[in-house]
């Protein structure tokens, strides 16, 4: 049962990190993979203020800026320089690993006596306090980003990504909106970055490596039950995002359950992603 | 309202492939004009109209509109002259957000997109009854995603759409290609009521020689990337569609 409740808030928090990647590739079309940079940094950042006393909720906005600063200098790269997306992430990334690097100090932070967020209902743990808080920061975005998305900008957000031509000949800017997509997608992204680290205990340089695919993994999973259900609503498929990710942790709890080796978790999650992709695939080839 | 000068556009300029797709045009369109433009495959049309809407920067040549140098300016930025329908009928709409949400997106074509929910009952009924003129019976299809249209109904609606927002010049790119004949009547129907309920001016580019003769008040021909005739509103009276057709 410890099990499956622990599933359930690393779905949670990671749920955050899913709904950037959703913003990223579903709605602006663009392959971002500063997500292994810049969840890291939302947890190195949270690391850095919460062991120097400052209170967790007051880490939010740094975190927020700091992923988002990150998704920017992507978007940048890709619209003024004119490289690739996924080469400007993958710069972005690699850079961001010395940064935060030299932000953390050392390879690993434990937040000894600090009161995170899980432990600002009760000092001690238990299944609601670390439920309720992921819950809420959860419920929160998808309340904010499904009232983002019906907004006149939001509608410009979506046509930038769904229709360019479109969105150009009706006075949109959208190498404006890709910096600002980027920019929202890496904050939730680091957002994710803090409550896992939170929810560990400890900030790890290494953290970060190969989220991407479980983002990829789990928006998958998201606009497979998106297209099953016929979802048109933008704030009905967001609700789909955090579904997918839990869905997706309890893959890989009842996988690990089974005895695999956690060493294994990361090639697990990859063959796990490359059923999820092919799957589809082989439904439509016997149609 | 447009002047073109000495505008030449080449593409792949340098390797074997290179196009010279403008030499040199000189083109003054009049507010208020109904400019058709006809001309071969490759003659250059569709380029001229990018070159106007921004979406192609030209090589060397001024362009203005409404006696503003707009030579350099980006295409989103011109828009605040400009609606366009394409000559890809799925171009000028966003597949995967409603019809309605399309229709915002017009209405707010040379205004900001804040941050409120623009799509509220009134905009939704003064969209329904101006889908409902079409007669496509696609005004009960609002919250439907433009995507689940056809190529047709999305061009209609493309035209419709054009003049959600007080337009000053609509450029139209073989509107009505992907349409059957009805549809096509009504989309060339719509471009006239549209000019008559707000003056704008028109350009629009057709290979139907009976739209050609039947709308607009000048006619100009392109040839091999120039202005090959130009005739104005009394000349092209006095043309008969087998006229236009003599000239290719
Ligand atoms: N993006 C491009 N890259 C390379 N060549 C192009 C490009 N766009 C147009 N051309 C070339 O420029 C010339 C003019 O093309 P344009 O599309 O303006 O013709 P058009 O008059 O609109 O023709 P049609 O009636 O077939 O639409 C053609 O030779 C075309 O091959
Ligand atoms: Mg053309």
């Amino acid at each position: 049962m410890e099990f499956y409740l622990s599933a359930l808030v690393l779905g949670l928090c990671l749920a955050c990190m899913a709904l950037g990647i959703f913003i990223s590739m579903k709605i602006f079309n663009i392959p971002d993979i500063t997500t292994d940079g810049s969840f890291t940094l939302g947890a190195v950042i949270t690391a850095m203020l919460i062991t120097h006393h400052q209170n967790v909720w007051i880490a939010i906005p740094a975190v927020l800026c700091s992923g988002a600063l990150a998704g920017m200098i992507t978007a940048w790269i890709h619209t003024k320089l004119r490289i690739d997306a996924l080469l400007a992430g993958i710069l972005n990334m690699t850079a961001l690993y010395s940064i935060n690097l030299v932000l953390l100090g050392r390879s690993n932070v434990p937040f000894i006596g600090v009161k995170t967020i899980f432990k600002w209902l009760s000092p001690v743990s238990s299944a609601t306090s670390d439920m309720i808080p992921a819950f809420v920061i959860v419920a929160i975005l998808i309340a904010l980003l499904s009232y983002l998305f019906r907004t006149d900008f939001g509608i410009a957000v979506r046509a930038t990504g769904n229709s360019p031509s479109m969105a150009k000949s009706l006075g949109i800017n959208n190498d404006k909106m890709k910096v600002i997509g980027l920019g929202i997608a890496n904050a939730l992204t680091a957002l994710s970055g803090y409550l896992v680290a939170q929810y560990q205990g400890f900030t790890d340089i290494n953290m970060g490596i190969g989220i991407v695919i479980t983002g990829l993994g789990t928006v998958l999973i998201g606009d497979t039950l998106i297209k099953w259900l016929k979802i048109t609503s933008i704030s009905k498929q967001l609700l789909m995002i955090p579904i997918g990710s839990i869905v997706f942790q309890m893959v890989l709890a009842v996988t690990l359950s089974m005895g695999v080796d956690p060493n294994l978790l990361k090639l697990v999650t990859a063959l796990f992603v490359l059923a999820i992709v092919y799957i589809p695939n082989l439904k439509l080839k016997q149609k | 309202m447009i002047k073109i000068e000495q505008v030449t556009k080449k593409f792949n300029a340098g390797t074997a492939n290179e196009v010279v797709a403008l030499k040199g045009v000189n083109l003054q369109i009049n507010a208020g004009e109904y400019v058709v433009l006809i001309g071969t495959n490759g003659s250059g049309k569709s380029t001229l109209l990018n070159t106007i809407a921004g979406a192609e920067f030209v090589d060397s040549g001024k362009v203005s509109i409404d006696s503003t140098d707009v030579t350099k300016l980006p295409d989103y930025k011109r828009s605040r002259w400009l609606a366009r329908v394409m000559q890809n009928p799925l171009a000028g709409t966003a597949p995967d957000l409603s019809i309605l949400d399309n229709f915002r997106l017009a209405a707010l074509r040379t205004k900001s997109k804040g941050l409120k929910i623009g799509t509220d009952a009134a905009f939704k009924s003064e969209v329904k009854e101006r889908i409902a003129h079409l007669g496509m019976g696609l005004e009960n299809k609002l919250e439907q995603n433009m995507g689940t249209l056809s190529g047709g109904q999305r061009q209609a609606l493309t035209i419709v759409m054009s003049a959600m927002d007080d337009p000053k010049i609509i450029l139209l790119d073989e509107p009505t290609a992907a349409l059957d004949p009805q549809s096509a009547e009504t989309v060339m129907q719509l471009v006239e009521q549209i000019r008559a309920e707000f003056g704008v001016t028109v350009i629009l580019v057709t290979h139907n020689m009976r739209h050609a003769h039947k709308f607009g008040n000048r006619l100009v021909l392109m040839h091999k990337g120039n202005v090959q005739k130009d005739l104005n509103a009394a000349q092209k009276a006095a043309l008969s569609v087998n006229d236009i057709f003599d000239w290719f």
